[in-house]
């Protein structure tokens, strides 16, 4: 089953055009990761992906209620316990598994602390492991192991290869290895925008210059 | 809905969550008015509808960029926004929250403050009443500024320019409920239009104030 | 032909560059005879003098509710069809607007000053002119404080919407308001109670002087948004290289 179809895709960020022409698709129990350099436009492909803003042109198929999207900011609250944070977003994307998320992730021992106390790699873990809650099949992740160590990163490996196993899907954006041996590279640096390459104008800059 | 609803609750009860500072901001502002005035009954009592519905206008102002600003911050508006809950219905649970952790102490608080400002005792149901058909509207138009402003970094000041004067209409019926209970008026007309304001912005203001949150998200 | 292809900036730069001349002329012309031939009208025998204000302040005041109609009218057609020829105008209409707004208040406490002995009345008129003052000042500070462009344009778009029917509303809350305090009909400014014909052709003249000035000033003022955006473009562009 293809959870992510990607045609002809541009982004656009502060009105000027990042990337275009991106093409890829996603089947249930594949994992692709995006390379390229900072400021190429990962983020923005991400956003749009998620459905945070509009693509500027091309066309983005996903299943329904598909997506979770996970960024810098992990959505905790500090005065809310480890088991609470995670509580909330079951609910409200209608998911369940806490205690299974909680020990992927190695948070059981901390389940009752306040999300304050936690340290900014076990705050990372715990965003990690909301994704494990919202039941959703595409995973969108920007820089996910952002201040995780090592063992973490294995970790946090293994549990995208069992959501894989589980007929999800992972759109990643990272610079280091994860070790998902099996996952595709597509490197965005060839489809970077350049002005004037398509005839027609697609931001509002672009018509005025 | 009710997650977010409790959730929000429990943040603003918890502590640095700024519960009660609404109503601290009210008694104080109460407190300061006869300084200003004088002690003088004849002169508190006529202002005193006016006073109290200003600081209840203001004291809930004080709380407005809490609403979605946290939540844009720590990432959790994008999720949210991911949720299948609809943004337009987590725009209403947040105001909803607001108002239940600001509106409601201020209008369990308002008649001691009425008598603080010799409001006349006949004019206690009415500035009760008229705040719990007011003060929710505040709340949702006060979203509506919020949803504006989430992603400026000082959205505070521009946040109370622009909601203001939206407050204007609220204000001046719901003064009038309390000046004409005061005076032992008719206060149907006034009731009427407040509670048909109130209405409106329930049903009209959330789609707005999520429309200004996806542009603010993009 | 539609009247949709002066949304293209290119377009419109030239159109309106032939069209400024003309319309800065007329507007000058019409302003200078109508305020001229509105000074040197008779006094009136009750108003004396004052009544020869009536020349600036009546246009002024028509000019401070039409400019808001024209931005809310521009942001529909920005949210609606995406023009951001019209987001721009409605941009560079808001100061015009509050300028105009701010001469019909300070006229109006002018006129009042010997009308009414006192320089502010919470007359219905006057407050709602205040209100929408508010309202433009709202609207500007909001497109000076967000960065990117296009949200700004989408979110004083929202605000215009929700700003208009708020303004209305307000309108009536203080014809309610104002009624609830004082009994019977307030002092008013209307043109409407027979004007004789002195008066009335000098101030069709200065109104039509007024509305040619808006145009001529709204013209100047995308234009000059236009180059502005015009030249973010290429900077980026530049950066981009």
């Amino acid at each position: 089953m293809t959870l992510l179809a990607v045609e002809d895709l541009a982004v656009s960020r502060g009105g000027m055009r990042a990337v275009e022409g991106v093409h890829f698709s996603l089947d249930a129990g594949q994992a692709l990761i995006l390379r390229g350099p900072n400021g190429v436009g990962k983020t923005t492909l991400l956003r749009t992906i998620a459905g945070l803003q509009p693509p500027v042109a091309g066309r983005i198929t996903i299943p329904d209620d598909a997506v979770a999207y996970a960024a810098h900011a992990d959505g905790l609250k500090p005065a809310l316990t480890v088991a609470e944070n995670l509580r909330f977003w079951a609910r409200v994307f209608g998911g369940q598994g806490i205690a299974a998320a909680l020990s992927a992730m190695d948070l059981q021992a901390l389940a009752e602390r306040p999300a304050a106390a936690l340290s900014a790699g076990q705050k990372r873990r715990l965003g990690l492991a909301r994704l494990l809650v919202t039941g959703r099949p595409l995973w969108v992740l920007d820089e996910p192991t952002v201040s995780l160590d090592a063992a973490s990163v294995a970790r946090f490996a293994g549990v995208i290869r069992d959501h894989l196993g589980q007929g999800g899907a992972a759109l990643i954006a990272t610079h280091i290895d994860l070790g998902l041996s099996e996952a595709r590279v597509l490197d965005l640096t060839p489809f970077r925008a350049r002005p004037g390459r398509t005839a027609q104008p697609s931001g509002f800059n672009e018509a005025f210059a | 809905m009710i997650a977010l609803l409790a959730r929000d609750l429990r943040l603003a009860t918890r502590a640095g969550g700024g519960f009660g500072l609404g109503v601290a901001f009210f008694l104080i502002l109460s407190a300061l008015v006869p300084f200003g005035i004088g002690p003088d009954r004849a002169a508190l009592a006529p202002v005193a509808p006016g006073i109290l519905w200003i600081g209840a206008l203001l004291a809930c102002l004080l709380s407005l960029d809490r609403i979605f600003a946290l939540d844009h911050e720590d990432g959790s508006l994008d999720l949210l926004a991911t949720a299948p809950l609809p943004l337009e219905g987590a725009v209403a649970v947040k105001a909803l929250a607001h108002w239940i952790t600001t509106g409601l102490p201020l209008i369990l608080a308002a008649p001691i403050f009425g008598v603080l400002l010799q409001l006349p005792p006949a004019a206690m149901p009415w500035l009760v009443l008229s705040l719990l058909l007011g003060t929710p509207s505040l709340s949702m138009l006060g979203a509506f500024g919020a949803a504006i402003t989430v992603g400026l970094r000082r959205g505070g000041l521009l946040l109370s320019l622009l909601v203001l004067p939206l407050y204007i209409p609220t204000l001046i019926f719901g003064a009038e409920v309390t000046r004409r209970g005061a005076e032992g008026m008719a206060v149907q007309t006034p009731l009427v239009f407040l509670a048909g304001i109130t209405l409106a912005v329930a049903a009209l203001i959330p789609f707005a104030a999520a429309a200004a949150l996806r542009i603010n998200l993009r | 032909m539609s009247i949709w292809k002066y949304a293209n900036p290119a377009k419109f730069m030239r159109t309106t560059d032939r069209l400024l001349p003309w319309l800065v002329v007329s507007a000058a012309v019409c302003c200078t005879i109508g305020l001229v031939w509105g000074f040197l009208t008779p006094q009136d025998f009750r108003q004396g003098s004052t009544v020869k204000i009536v020349f600036l302040h009546v246009p002024a005041a028509m000019m401070a509710i039409n400019i808001w109609v024209m931005m809310l009218v521009a942001s529909l057609i920005w949210i609606i069809r995406r023009h951001h020829v019209s987001a721009l105008a409605a941009k560079a209409a808001a100061p015009i607007g509050a300028v105009m707004t701010l001469i019909a208040l300070t006229t109006g406490a002018i006129w009042g000053q010997p009308m009414w002995g006192t320089w502010w009345e919470w007359d219905p008129r006057l407050t709602s002119f205040l209100i929408l003052f508010l309202f433009y000042v709202g609207y500007i500070a909001l497109w000076s404080a967000i960065e990117d462009p296009d949200s700004a344009a989408d979110l004083t778009g929202v605000l215009c919407l929700v700003g208009s029917v708020f303004a209305l509303l307000s309108r009536y809350a203080v014809l309610f308001w104002n009624q609830g305090l004082h009994q019977g009909a307030s002092l008013s400014v209307a043109p409407g109670e027979r004007m004789s014909a002195v008066y009335r052709h000098p101030l069709y003249l200065s109104m039509l002087g007024f509305l040619l000035l808006f145009l001529a000033l709204l013209l100047i003022r995308t234009r000059t948004e236009i180059r502005k955006r015009r030249l973010a473009a290429l900077q980026a562009r530049e950066m981009r290289a």
